[in-house]
């Protein structure tokens, strides 16, 4: 099936209002840069708007993490006194901040998911021939997937708030650039490694080899202190999980304070994984260059 | 003119008034630490730990907040201290293995439950003389006192009841027989009521304060812990009566009760094994001991939230509050 449709086919709107400004790439008026997020930014909310079960489904894997996995645990774990928190805390309200994380590292994966689609149906040649810069256009893609993510990020705390998952409320607000900014980073990752993937079927690789491992080895379900009681080596590796970090990140702002280490660790990386993504998304000099043969 | 003088000069009151009004001091005995951890009433920080008799466990602070009265279990002493400074002033005949006290609201009296000897003693504060001796039930613990100081409550453990002592015949005029190992007594504000916690029982019975007889049974479940782990021991009622708060012990928990319906409205989770309560002078926080974790927490009463929890010493076990401005020595 791949590659078999014609690129009339699909949507156009990445393309219009821009024909003819190509050749004066460096000078593009303000409103067709616009012109070109709103196209890219349209399509994500039609394909959202058009799948409500992954909305639904994407909704339905943290729910199922604090209602049921949570609640087996609560007596267990007991979770003891850990910054940002200043008293003891039921497990649900821990590992709040860690499926938050899950549901941006899941919907950076979907969206990575969705560009080995859009490769492999050609519409991915649609959207880098436009004429202005490649940045701007995977970094439209996704500004895009995280603004669906945020929106999944809300809902759930919406229905966390019912479960007795109570931060104090200015902390929905100081979240939301450290869900947005851990987003970019989940998300240019993901960006990254569906320039790796060749076909949509080793997505199941991409499951195995990197969304597990990243949530089980990080903070979202255990303090790092527990962790490194149990094993040195894994509390080590889950230091080095930028996951990890994006989770802290989250978890303290969701309480009015600043994490400044997870911050500059969530910055840099978003940096490096967005960079390599508009490297290897380079028909001319990335990875997509090598394989360009098979998988155009 | 004069009233404008006047005006200053009741400002200027009001204002120096308005500062120490809220300032005050946290008083919490360490059980196996030996020592007393003094808390800023404002910022709920430790400003101070200092040594005192083995093994403190009750702790009271006279009406008029100066004194601090501590059971040293292990020493059969009460100690007095400062609790402005925190100098030992003295000690009180207390008899053997004293556990827990009340002073009456005068500030004369002091009564103290002797867990070995199955005792109630009172003692004279003026002169600081053991007035007598009355004989209660076996392992005599919780103490309780009327708001008008006139009757005194007792729990013994053993005997599974409460006794009601007249202030002046001495005798015991009453005994309500509670749930298994009655911990603790406290009074409404009123006076209407005795709420008597069985730590074994599980449960809290609320004593009609006139007619004694148990008006009400409080049970508690919290869901995913097992029965044996909800011991009621510390009991706490708001000024007005609304609420009541009962530490769960081993269930980490305190409940908040109705005060009319005697509805538990919900759970609050604290540190381990929570022990005994004190609210704050102005009623807006609740200080908790939490044996376990060697820690105390706080909650505001307002909303019934667990605010913070901070460390003290080791196992802390009392709790009292002075209204007295606290001074970092």
């Amino acid at each position: 099936m791949s590659a078999t449709l014609p690129t009339r086919d699909l949507p156009r709107d990445t393309r219009a209002g821009v024909p003819g400004l190509a050749e004066e790439r460096p000078g593009f008026p303000l409103v067709a840069w616009m012109i070109c997020l709103k196209g890219i930014v349209w399509r994500e909310a039609l394909r959202f708007l058009h799948q409500r079960e992954r909305f639904v489904s994407a909704l339905v894997r943290p729910l199922l993490w604090l209602f049921i996995f949570a609640a087996g645990f609560r007596q267990v774990l007991g979770v003891s006194i850990v910054a940002p928190y200043k008293t003891y805390i039921l497990y649900e309200v821990y590992i709040t901040p860690g499926l938050v994380g899950m549901i941006l590292l899941f919907n950076g994966m979907q969206s990575s998911l969705s560009m080995v689609y859009d490769r492999e149906t050609g519409s991915m040649k649609t959207l880098l021939i436009s004429p202005l810069p490649r940045w701007f256009l995977l970094s439209s893609k996704l500004a895009a997937g995280v603004a669906v993510g945020v929106l999944q990020t809300y809902v759930f705390f919406a229905i966390a708030w019912f479960w007795d998952v109570r931060p104090p409320w200015t902390g929905y607000l100081f979240v939301a650039p450290a869900v947005i900014l851990s987003g970019f980073m989940l998300g240019s990752l993901g960006m990254l490694l569906s320039s790796l993937v060749k076909q949509l079927e080793n997505f199941a690789g991409v499951m195995n080899f990197v969304i597990f491992p990243m949530y089980f080895a990080s903070s979202a379900l255990y303090p790092l202190w527990r962790v490194q009681e149990a094993s040195p080596l894994l509390y080590r590796l889950c230091q080095l999980n930028p996951f990890t970090h994006a989770v802290e990140l989250m978890r303290f702002a969701l309480y009015g304070q600043m994490n400044w280490p997870a911050l500059g660790i969530v910055l840099g990386c978003t940096t490096v994984f967005l960079g390599l993504a508009i490297l290897a998304y380079d028909p001319g000099r990335g990875i997509m260059a090598r394989r360009a043969p098979g998988a155009g | 003119m004069r009233n404008w003088t006047l005006g200053a000069l009741v400002a200027a009151l009001g204002l120096s008034g308005a500062g120490p009004a809220h300032a005050y001091k946290i008083f919490v005995s360490n059980e196996r630490g030996n020592d007393i951890t003094v808390l800023d009433g404002t910022s709920f920080e430790v400003v101070d730990t200092f040594a005192v008799g083995q093994r403190p466990r009750g702790i009271a602070v006279s009406p008029d907040g100066a004194k601090l009265f501590v059971c040293a279990s292990d020493d059969d002493t009460i100690q007095v201290y400062s609790t402005a400074d925190y100098k030992f002033l003295g000690t009180l005949p207390s008899g053997p293995d004293p556990e827990l006290l009340v002073v009456s609201p005068d500030g004369t009296r002091l009564y103290a439950a002797n867990e070995d000897d199955n005792l109630v003693t009172v003692i004279d504060l003026t002169t600081g003389a053991r007035v007598v001796e009355i004989p209660v039930g076996v392992e005599p613990e919780g103490m309780g006192i009327s708001p008008d100081g006139q009757t005194i409550v007792n729990t013994s453990e053993t005997t599974n009841m409460a006794h009601f002592i007249d202030r002046d015949s001495k005798q015991i005029v009453a005994n309500v027989l509670v749930d298994s190992r009655p911990r603790f007594a406290q009074y409404k504000a009123d006076g209407s009521e005795v709420w008597v916690s069985a730590e074994i029982g599980g449960t809290v019975a609320v004593i009609d304060a006139a007619s004694k007889a148990i008006k009400h049974t409080v049970t508690f479940e919290v869901p995913g812990l097992r029965s044996e782990s909800i011991q009621p021991v510390g009991v706490r009622i708001t000024e007005d009566g609304s609420k009541a708060y009962v530490a769960l012990g081993p269930a980490n928990r305190v409940a908040v009760v109705d005060g009319t319906t005697y509805e538990v409205l919900d759970y609050l989770l604290v540190g381990q094994r929570v022990w005994q309560l004190a609210f704050s002078p102005d009623g807006k926080h609740l200080f908790t001991t939490n044996g376990i974790s060697n820690d105390i927490s706080v909650i505001d009463v307002e909303n019934d939230e667990v605010t913070q929890s901070v460390q003290v010493g080791q196992q802390p076990w009392g709790v009292a509050v002075a209204d007295v401005p606290a001074t970092t020595n």
